[in-house]
Parts: structure tokens; sequence; C-alpha cells
């Protein structure tokens, strides 16, 4: 639970305001135990900041990728289209989220069905704010001298070209970044993505996540950092196999700037 | 004479066949359905400047980039010299440009066989990797037979068009000293000027001649040959990777085909738009070529096998059956097969038998899913690696994802494991079915 109040657009609708920025929580941010925590971490640098944030709340609905992804186009538009009603109804314009695929669906995807906004990924964010000097971390902080590896989520990386914005944060730390064999466009799907996270892996010899978590142990890092909530499960169920959740932690991003505020 | 009629009907029938097979290929492309492809002009001229003329994704694995670019500018500058063995074919005059050129003649040839030096190197090297060093990505299961043996046959034509250039420069090096007259001065060629006495030295006039003559006729019939089998070999990427990365998609990679005939429909559910008529039971997504894009069937052609795609598949190197260029040669193959039943005009292909054959009237009782399986498509994760790592440009996820189209929209069929996802969406507004609020996580 947050120790702030954390208020709906209908909460400022009702109020008569308009807050500066629409905070798109998606459907593992609200529901993954793990993922509420980087939903926390996520409100808890907004609320710091001082920015002026809204939820939707109920009024939220999954954005339709996973549907859309399966093949089902159909379930796809009835989500998206209930959803670009909401977001008019609040004359929604700016929105920011913890989850690549939410991102890439409202940023790529719904402007085809009438929906566009201007959509930032919380590390974009994240990076922005650092730049404007309006978060200092601590000098000194945890993760100092600590190794950390970043994974690259498929949607955020090589499908929208974000590879910088997550380092530069990370550079923030005073760790020591150690990269991947196969990093930014070369990088490693956690599995997840293309609704796999909704059903086993097909028959093969090894899955996709244990391939990822055990190039990621290999660079002998102490942390390894995600930007998306499907990574951050099948990353941290991979270091889990391993045996190796003692030594090695799973942090979102997020998570590793609101430790160190 | 006798030389120039034999070249000019060799030439005629080898280019009249070509032609024949390409206006093929182009017909089987146009099997798929029309496309708009919203492009920006100078977006996709620098497509193929930098792709395809520059060849810049394969430089993403430094060395068969370089190896493949010395038979890549190899190939390209010998035109050059091509465009003289048509005129010297047709005319009877042998070297018809040196002369005229004098030294600068002497720099393009020497030019042309320092690189035709470096791709007979470079061919080399290729057959050592794919024969004896088995690289992996030429080892998997969609390689064996044709395919494999595909690649060998053009690295070995290449090289026996290396031995025909040589031959020919090798000989006449050495019979410009002997009979001036017929052999012009061609200046000291950069590689068969010593080549040429290297092997040949020693031979008696006659047999130098027939020699020079032996490499002329071995070069150009190669090149006749070469063009008349690219149609059926994977090597036709050499033509297509320009159109390919012209024509390829540039609207954001994350960003799916909407279906607007869905999107109607549901706002017409939904209240906010008039209902469509929809007498006719649509089919949605793609079971065939015939409901594939043209684009997706032109990258299908301009696939030539080399496998990044599979080798950054994160499904593939796990195991998984799924493979992109096996997708894309799979799609090809399909399309060759319904392109030439609609070619042969059998009645037995015609969907209603009162009409003409046409590619909207046929049926062989086969689709693509005769060639690519449920498990191969449930296997990808949409991660773009494929599409990422193609050198010109194709898009194998595309197909995939309209074959799930087709599996879920049109058969209602797919993964089992998908029915609580759909469900809790179609219910709950959430890809989990919860029966907390969805701010839970800020109140409690």
């Amino acid at each position: 639970m947050a120790d702030f109040p954390i208020k709906t657009m209908a909460d400022y609708a009702a109020a008569g305001e308009t807050p500066e920025i629409l905070f798109w929580v998606g459907c593992a941010g609200s529901y993954d135990s793990r993922a509420q925590k980087v939903t926390l971490a996520v409100a808890k640098i907004l609320h710091t900041v001082g920015i002026r944030f809204a939820i939707l709340g109920n009024e939220e609905s999954c954005t339709g990728d996973p549907a859309r992804r399966a093949g089902n186009e159909f379930l796809f538009q009835m989500t998206a289209l209930q959803n670009i009603e909401t977001l008019k109804m609040y004359h929604v314009q700016k929105i920011v989220t913890a989850c690549p695929h939410c991102f890439n669906t409202l940023k790529n995807e719904y402007p085809a069905l009438g929906g566009t906004y201007e959509v930032i990924h919380h590390t974009q964010l994240l990076q922005k704010l650092i730049d404007e000097g309006r978060i200092k971390l601590k000098e000194g902080g945890t993760f100092k001298g600590k190794r950390i590896t970043y994974h690259d989520s498929c949607y955020l990386g090589r499908v929208n070209g974000i590879y910088e914005a997550p380092r530069a944060v990370l550079a923030e730390l005073d760790s020591d970044l150690v990269e991947m064999k196969r990093a930014r466009s070369n990088g490693l799907c956690c599995g997840a993505g293309g609704s796999q996270m909704w059903k086993e892996d097909e028959p093969g010899q090894k899955r996709i996540n244990m391939e990822r978590a055990e190039e990621a142990l290999a660079t002998k890092a102490d942390i390894i950092a995600v930007n998306c909530p499907f990574c951050l499960t099948m990353m941290s169920d991979g270091v889990k196999a391993k045996d190796k959740q003692e030594e090695v932690m799973v942090y979102d991003l997020s998570e590793l700037i609101v430790n160190n505020l | 004479m006798i030389q120039q009629i034999a070249f000019c009907i060799v030439s005629i029938f080898a280019l009249g066949f070509a032609g024949w097979q390409f206006i093929n290929i182009r017909r089987n492309i146009l099997l798929g359905q029309s496309e708009k492809l919203e492009l920006n002009a100078a977006q996709s001229w620098r497509n193929v400047l930098l792709v395809a003329f520059g060849q810049q994704k394969m430089f993403k694995n430094w060395i068969p980039a370089v190896f493949h670019f010395f038979i890549y500018a190899a190939f390209v500058i010998t035109q050059i010299e091509l465009i003289e063995i048509f005129l010297d074919g047709f005319t009877g005059i042998h070297r018809f440009f040196a002369p005229m050129l004098g030294g600068f003649y002497t720099f393009v040839i020497s030019f042309i066989e320092i690189l035709s030096l470096l791709a007979f190197v470079a061919t080399v090297i290729f057959l050592i990797r794919r024969n004896i060093l088995k690289i992996n990505r030429f080892e998997k299961p969609e390689m064996h037979g044709w395919p494999q043996r595909d690649a060998n046959i053009i690295l070995m034509l290449e090289i026996v068009l290396l031995i025909g250039i040589f031959s020919m420069n090798g000989a006449d090096t050495l019979l410009q000293s002997i009979d001036s007259q017929h052999y012009p001065d061609t200046g000291k060629l950069a590689v068969s000027s010593w080549l040429g006495p290297a092997f040949f030295g020693g031979m008696s006039e006659g047999a130098l001649h027939l020699t020079e003559r032996f490499g002329w006729w071995l070069h150009i019939l190669t090149v006749f040959a070469f063009l008349n089998y690219l149609p059926i070999s994977k090597h036709l990427h050499i033509l297509l990777a320009f159109p390919n990365t012209y024509f390829a998609r540039q609207k954001p990679r994350g960003e799916m085909d909407n279906m607007p005939e869905i999107m109607n429909e549901v706002k017409a559910m939904m209240g906010l738009a008039e209902p469509t008529d929809t007498t006719e039971l649509p089919e949605f997504g793609a079971n065939d070529v015939f409901s594939l894009s043209w684009k997706n069937l032109l990258d299908a052609y301009s696939c030539t096998e080399c496998g990044r795609c599979t080798a950054a598949c994160p499904a593939n190197l796990t195991g998984k059956k799924l493979s992109p260029r096996k997708i894309m040669m799979d799609i090809r193959d399909r399309a060759e097969e319904a392109g030439q039943n609609l070619r042969k005009g059998k009645d037995e292909f015609k969907k209603d038998p009162a009409l003409p054959l046409t590619k909207d009237n046929y049926q062989d009782g086969k689709s693509l899913f005769d060639y690519i399986s449920r498990e191969e498509l449930h296997a990808c994760t949409t991660c773009n690696a494929c599409v990422e790592a193609c050198p010109v440009l194709i898009n194998p996820l595309e197909p995939i994802l309209k074959m799930r189209r087709y599996e879920i929209l049109t058969e209602s069929a797919g993964p089992a494991e998908w029915m609580p996802l759909f469900n809790s969406i179609e219910n709950g507004g959430s890809a989990w079915a919860m029966s907390v609020d969805r701010d839970a996580w800020a109140r409690e």
C-alpha cells in the first residue's frame, strides 16, 4: 500500500481538475504481486518529484496486446475501443506506463483505432527526471559498486528502439553495469511475449527464460535489471530454477531508483 | 561467323526462357492480396541504397559480411565486362572496348580481375563453411536435401564462372604477343598477366586460341545458365533484394496491421458506428498464399535461406520447431505449387467448375497449414529478432501472426490455454481473472 493518496481520473474529474499525466498501470502492474511493487515504486517516484498523476482504477482495461498477438483481433478491438472511449472521456493526452507491451499498443496501435496520445515508458520518464535534476539520488547509494546487468525487453528495445534511456538511468546508480552477450538489438527475449505468458512453451529442449537467465547469471551480476513485468516474472523464475535467488536479485529499474531517493 | 550465329541463338533462347520464368515469378507474387504499403519514397530509396546496395545489415557479422561483399562487388562490377562480351559476341570483334579505352581499359579489367580473385577466395571459404565447418545455421532440418544442394550449386557455378574469366584473360595476354593483329593490347592486367604465363606458358598458338575461346564461351554460357537457374534457386535474392528493401514496411515495428472490417463491426456493436452489411461470412487472417499480401510473397521469394533469423529466434534456439526461415521457404514452396497448378489450367483445381480457373477460383485441397504446423505458429514470442536479423528486410513475423489470426478468428481453434486469457479479458477487462479491484494495490 502506498503511504500517500493515489487518485483516479474520476477523483480529479470530480474536483474539476486535470492531472499532468495518466499512469497506465496495466494488468500485471495491477494484479501480479511482484509487479505491484514496481507499480508502487513508479507511483512513489511520481509523487516524490511532485508530478500530479492519476490512474484509471477500475476504468482501465487490458490494452488488448495479448489478445491481438494470439490472433484474437475481435477481442483486441473490443477492449481497445473501450479504452479509447474512456481515455476520450477524460481528455487524456499524456500517458506513462511501466509495461512495454501496454506502451507499444497505446503508442503504436491505438492511433489506427482513433486514439492518439503522447505515450512514454517509465524508463524514459526516469531519464528525463534525472536529466532535469528532479530526481536526486543519495550519495553512495545501496547499489554503489554492485554489478548490474540490464535485460532489454523486446517491446521497449528491438520493437521501439529504446536502448539508451534505461542504461542512462542505471549509470546514475554508481554501479558496475555489465552487458550480456546478447544485448540491445540482439537482446534475447525472456520468452513471455506473443501471449506465451499464458501458455506452456511448445515442446523443445529448454525454456526460453532459462536460456536468458543463464546468460544473465554468466555475467556474475548481483542484480538483473528489467523494464517489463513479464520479463520480471520470467527472469525471477529462471534465477529461482537455478537456485540463485539468494545471491542474485531481479529488479525493475524504478525499484532501483526508488531505493536511492 | 559461326560463333556469332551460335551466340545470337543461345542468347535469344537463354534470355527468352529466363524472361518467361521471371514473368511466372511475378505472377506468383501477385497471387497475394493487394496491400497499401504507405511508403515514404525517400525512406524507400535510403533502404535500397544502404541495405541492398550497401549491405548495411550484413555487417552485424563481420566475417561473412566481408567475404559476401567480395562476391557481391565482383558480381556487380563484372557486368561491365559482360557488356563487352555481348558486343564481341554479336559483332565478332575481339575486345570491343580495348583499342578505344586504352589505359582505362587496363584499369577496369584489372579491377574486375582483382575482385574476381577475392570472390574466388570467398567462394572457397563459403564452401568450406557450409560443407566442412558446418556452421550451425546451415544445418537446421529445413536445409537438408535441396536447399543444401542449391547453395552448393550456386557456389560451384561461381567458381566455373571465374575459371572462365581467367582462362579467357590468361590465354589472351599470351596471344597478344604472338598475334597482335587479332588480339589488341589490353595493357598489363593485374591478375592474368602473371596467371596466364604460369598456367598456359609454353602452349602452342592453336592451343592458346582454343583456351581463350573455351574461357569466353564457358563464361557466357555459365552466365546464361545462372540466369535461368536463379528463378528456382534461393539465389534469387541478388535481384529481389532491391525491390524487397524498397517495399519494406516503414510503419512502427510494433504495429500489427489493423483489421478495419473487425473494427467497424465492434464499433457497431458498441453503438459507435453504423452496422455494415455482413451477409457473407468472411474469412479472417491467412491460411494460404492467396490470403497473405503480395509483399509477404515477395519476402518469401527474396529469402536466400541464410538463416540469420532462425539463429536469432529464441524459440528455435531453445529447440522448438519454429524456424522463421522455414516459414519463408514454405510460403515460397506453396506459391510455386499453386502458381504451377494455375498455369497448367486443369479443371480439377477449379472451386466452381462453371467458372474459369483463376486465383479466386482455385482449390487443390491444400493450404499453408499443410506446410506450416500449428506448433510452429504457437511457439512465436513476437520478439522481432527475426525481423531485426534479416539482411534484406524480410518480415517473417507478419505471416505468422496472420496465420494465428486465421486459426483463432476463422477456425475458432488455437491453444486451449489461451481460452482463460480471452475469457478474462472479455468478462473482466483483465488478462487474469481477478475478483478484487484493479487499484487494490493502492488501497490495501
